[in-house]
């Protein structure tokens, strides 16, 4: 019964990282860059959720819905100001440091707003949580809401991206943003809406974080993010679906490790599953593996 | 290749001038030369700067009120504190800045490992240092060096007793922050002593800094094992994502935590039926009805909007400590660095102060306040005194 | 005398200001014109120059970014304060014990570089960042676990808690798990550091401009190309990597023998630490070592100046990060700085006379 119970635990872990990574890989995807930042976004996102429902008593629903409207304006803010004067670059490194130049700034910015005190997030999830053989099992609201939205999230970004015009542009930005120019795509504006999606992704990302963990500080986006990170490359970053998966699996891996091998090794433990898995499918799990042409 | 020469001119420039203004730091130092100079280190940002930003209040809150009444010895007191991120390193420059701005005497560091290394720094210049909260053995290895909280052997030691003698359990779980300098420290004297209690310890889990949001394998292990208290050396930011995850699988031990885990009912938003029934080992209690404690809370609820913790209790009690002891070694806005911390270093034995954390509190020359710890239990969402 | 070529010559100014540097500072120091705080930042600025300077041979001539350069540099400095620790008794004369130590460290971590190489240098790109990251982190734990202690019967290890050493009365624990080592002795100074430097250089500018060093860039431009012409990739990405991970390793002994406390935070070690070694690399110019030398100082010394600013420090800092990378690497700034720097305008009137 306890495998059980961990391959819960798992799972409940996994989905948030999944939800996380699902923005990263996003960006990822179709903007080629590692928006280190993102973690940070997530935590200005439960900022704003916190915010809105304790100081300006708005209802749960309508907080989201501002902390989405929020992020988004942020993260296109971001990308204007920091991210597209690098885009063309000598080297792709000098964004990935801009990005956690940014990442520095969004916490500290938070640590002056808000105060380095824990902040206790209640939780926005509506759904009870569900006890499974007589009890000696439960699954928590809070996961079947992150899995639920994982889902919605990962099929919704696919068939954006497969059937809407918009959706095609991404791709194509995303294949070869000079050809993409030339058959008339505005890629300035494509890589903005996907700064903006991946940014609202990270609002709700931030409430159901915060809403599984509850307790918020300047700093809690940056390991959560950076677990993320390990989580869709796992997966196969830039892939939607690899995403999701590689979330999930690092959960249950992490869940695993602590409970069978040692808590002290956990860290080391998901981080050499990840170096095998690496080493043998060097993409993760759903990469392409493309093969470098001469 | 050109790109790369214009760089490097600017960024040499960059380094020039950053250069000048270190320069000019130095002649700033001189400006208040009429008042005695207190310095403090601590974390104010990175992932520890709650405890720094407390200890940062507390003892401003001190100072204020010292200035208010006249000062030390009629002679104003000036207070700098330092970040240090919670990095040895970072403490380091923090403590030579301080330096440079003529500190006569150190509170700090706030957190252990930093506090190491700048003990030390500051015996090498016959620094006088108090610390509020450097609870590691050898943050006072040095007779220079002194202390206001209880050290990590002592909390373990005594949460040991406390449970054996009071028969709280025979089985007991530990969960610990292994990267942390502070948990394990309590975690080792904790075991060692549970030897001598007569209860065993069934399950002692780990998690390091870079996985404490998820603690449900930790819980469902001591569950499993059948531990009648878990003991949670570690802070209240944890504890509450514990106290809440073991609601959750529905697992209702005993909670036992340090005085680290004094704080977790001031956290904004928490659930405070969750923490009923939690007892920890600690020298402070805001809703306690002693004048003085009663005085400090109001007053820092006034300045800041919040609640105090140990740490800032802590903090408030080490500058009315110094305070203490500089009058009696008759400290003075012109006094050296090393007659000061020899001055204090013989004041610190001889002074009794009621201060927040202990009544007539004192301390003996290796550095050790000589106060007990009281055990708080939390019923009704509120703090209550368990003898 | 012979004209020197333009590489010599640039090397030989990299030299020179290190050496200046030195002179400035050691002159400043004596003359006591120099603030503590500068004076406790010498040795520190050593290691992260010597940091800087061994990443961007990965980064700027392996061409392959790694993001675990600070688990080097955290086993540089716990196998180097082990041994000092140790032989603090045996080995009474500072300078044998710290060269030794130094040597100990660079060994330690470039074997860790080549046992980490191996696997690694087989991906690319974002993956092999992500698997450096997980191999720093993965030191990071396993220092975090180890527990050393030293009885009349040898030395105990364990990886559980400083209990299970099993250790007689009088036995000391050396590497207490968490809590790290404590009472180092304080053998760093900023001439040896200068001193590491200079080799480091020495050591990093002849492999860029030997025979191995352009077989690593021919790696670095075009993979197949350099295979095609019977250069052997692994062995020179290996060779590249592994110096470079010695290298962090004699900069983790510096800031070990500097601390009277050694930890293995995520604050000095993780993945933390190596991101803010990269942004010096990214910073000063990949691929330039002088930049990366001026890009070090200059972001170790930011937070410290700026410390008058109080509670808007670290704020100001990330603004500065920013501004630096847009006006460093932007192309558009690039244009900019062209069009109104010194050299374009006198180029300009040379054309108009």
């Amino acid at each position: 019964m306890s495998f059980v119970s961990y391959l819960i635990n798992g799972v409940s872990l996994g989905s948030v990282y999944a939800i996380i990574a699902l923005g990263y890989t996003m960006v990822y995807g179709i903007a080629k860059m590692l928006n280190f930042a993102h973690g940070d976004v997530i935590m200005i996102g439960a900022y704003v959720v916190l915010t809105a429902i304790t100081s300006a008593g708005m209802p749960p629903a309508a907080a989201v819905l501002a902390a989405a409207v929020f992020c988004t304006v942020l993260g296109v803010t971001i990308e204007r100001i920091a991210y597209r004067p690098l885009r063309n670059a000598a080297s792709p490194l000098a964004v990935l440091i801009t990005a956690i130049g940014v990442s520095y700034l969004l916490q500290n910015v938070a640590l002056l707003i808000f105060g380095a005190n824990t902040k206790s997030f209640t939780s926005v999830v509506p759904i009870p949580a569900v006890t499974l053989a007589g009890g000696q099992l439960t699954v928590s609201g809070e996961t079947i809401m992150t899995i639920g939205a994982c889902i919605v999230i990962m099929i919704g970004l696919t068939l954006f991206i497969k059937k809407t015009k918009a959706g095609q542009a991404m791709l194509a930005v995303s294949e070869d943003k000079g050809a993409a120019q030339l058959m008339g795509i505005n890629v300035n504006g494509t890589i903005a809406l996907t700064f903006a999606i991946g940014s609202a992704l990270a609002a709700v990302a931030g409430v159901l974080l915060c809403s599984a963990y509850p307790t918020l500080t300047p700093y809690t986006g940056s390991m959560p993010g950076i677990k993320a990170f390990v989580a869709a490359v796992f997966g196969g970053i830039g892939s939607i679906p690899g995403a999701m998966i590689g979330g999930i699996l690092l959960g249950i891996i992490e869940v695993f490790g602590k409970a069978y091998i040692s808590s002290q090794m956990a860290d080391a433990i998901v981080f050499s599953v990840l170096i095998v898995v690496l080493i043998v499918r060097p993409a993760g799990i759903l990469g392409k593996n493309i093969q470098e042409k001469v | 290749m050109k790109m790369k020469k214009v760089l490097a001119v600017a960024l040499a420039a960059a380094m020039v001038m950053t250069a000048g203004c270190g320069g000019n730091g130095k002649e700033e130092k001189k400006a208040d030369s009429d008042k005695i100079r207190i310095g403090a280190i601590g974390p104010t940002t990175g992932g520890a700067a709650i405890y720094g930003e407390a200890v940062k209040n507390g003892a401003e809150l001190a100072i204020k009120e010292i200035n208010e009444a006249g000062g030390i010895n009629g002679v104003q007191v000036e207070f700098n504190f330092q970040d240090d991120e919670g990095d040895s390193e970072k403490a380091v420059n923090a403590y030579n800045t301080l330096k440079d701005w003529g500190m006569q005497a150190l509170l700090g560091t706030v957190t252990s490992g930093p506090c190491v290394a700048v003990g030390e720094v500051a015996q090498g210049d016959n620094m006088f240092l108090l610390t509020p909260s450097g609870t590691a053995v050898e943050c006072v290895q040095y007779d220079n060096a002194f202390r206001v909280c209880f050290s990590d052997p002592m909390q373990g030691i005594e949460s040991a007793k406390y449970i054996g003698e009071n028969g709280l359990a025979t089985k007991v779980a530990v969960i610990y922050d292994s990267s942390d300098v502070y948990s394990s420290g309590i975690y080792e004297a904790f075991v060692k002593e549970a030897e001598n209690q007569g209860f065993s310890i069934v399950a002692a889990e780990a998690f390091t800094a870079e996985s404490k949001t998820d603690f449900s394998v930790q819980l469902q292990k001591a569950k499993d094992a059948g531990a009648e208290l878990v003991f949670l050396p570690f802070y209240y930011s944890e504890a509450s994502l514990v106290l809440r995850q073991a609601a959750g699988i529905n697992y209702s031990p005993i909670f036992f935590g340090c005085d680290g885990m004094d704080g977790i009912l001031a956290v904004e938003g928490f659930d405070v039926n969750l923490a009923n029934n939690l007892m920890f080992l600690s020298p402070f209690t805001p809703t306690s009805e002693d004048e003085i404690i009663k005085k400090f809370v109001t007053d820092f609820e006034a300045e800041y909007g919040h609640t105090p913790n140990q740490f800032a209790a802590d903090a408030y009690d080490g500058i009315y400590a110094l305070k203490e002891a500089m009058e009696k070694a008759d400290v003075k806005a012109d006094t050296s660095v090393t007659d000061v911390c020899e001055g204090l270093k013989s004041a610190m034995t001889d002074i009794s102060i009621d201060g927040v954390t202990a009544k007539a509190l004192t301390w003996e020359a290796n550095g050790e306040p000589s106060k007990a710890p009281m055990v708080v239990k939390i019923a009704d969402g509120n703090y209550a005194v368990v003898e | 005398m012979k004209k020197m070529s333009k590489t010599t010559k640039n090397n030989f100014v990299t030299y020179l200001m290190v050496i200046l540097i030195y002179a400035a500072a050691q002159t400043m120091a004596v003359s006591g014109s120099m603030s503590s705080l500068m004076q406790g930042l010498l040795v520190p600025l050593c290691a992260y120059v010597i940091l800087a300077v061994s990443l961007n041979l990965t980064v700027g001539i392996l061409g392959e970014l790694s993001l675990g350069h600070a688990g080097f540099m955290c086993v540089g400095a716990f196998s180097s304060a082990f041994f000092s620790k140790c032989m603090v008794e045996t080995i009474p004369a500072a300078g044998v014990r710290f060269i030794l130590a130094i040597l100990i460290g660079a060994a330690s971590a470039g074997i860790c570089g080549i046992l980490i190489g191996i696997p690694v240098l087989r991906l690319k790109g974002d993956y092999l960042a992500i698997v450096t990251l997980a191999f720093g982190e993965i030191i990071k734990n396993i220092v975090n676990i180890l527990f050393v202690g030293k009885d009349s019967n040898g030395f105990h290890f364990s990886t559980k808690d400083s209990l299970s050493l099993g250790l007689e009365d009088g036995g000391k624990v050396i590497i207490n798990g968490p809590q790290g080592i404590t009472g180092t002795p304080k053998d760093s100074t900023f001439t040896i550091g200068i001193i590491l430097i200079l080799i480091s250089l020495f050591i990093i500018l002849n492999l860029i401009n030997s025979r191995s060093g352009r077989a690593i860039m021919a790696i670095r431009d075009n993979r197949i190309a350099a295979e095609s012409i019977g250069i052997n990739i692994t062995k020179y990405k290996l060779m590249a990597f592994s110096v470079s991970a010695a290298l962090a390793g004699v900069a983790g002994v510096i800031y070990a023998h500097n601390l009277a406390t050694l930890t293995a935070q995520p604050k000095n070690f993780g993945y933390n630490m190596s991101i803010m070694i990269l942004v010096f690399v990214v910073l000063g110019g990949i691929g330039n070592i002088r930049g990366s030398i001026i890009a070090a100082i200059v972001l170790t010394l930011l937070p410290e100046l700026l410390r008058g600013l109080n509670d808007y420090r670290m704020l100001i800092y990330a603004v500065v990060l920013i501004v630096m990378m847009l006006f460093n690497w932007s192309p558009k700034a690039i244009e900019w700085r062209e069009k109104h720097s010194l050299k374009s305008k006198f180029k300009k009137k040379a054309e108009e006379v």
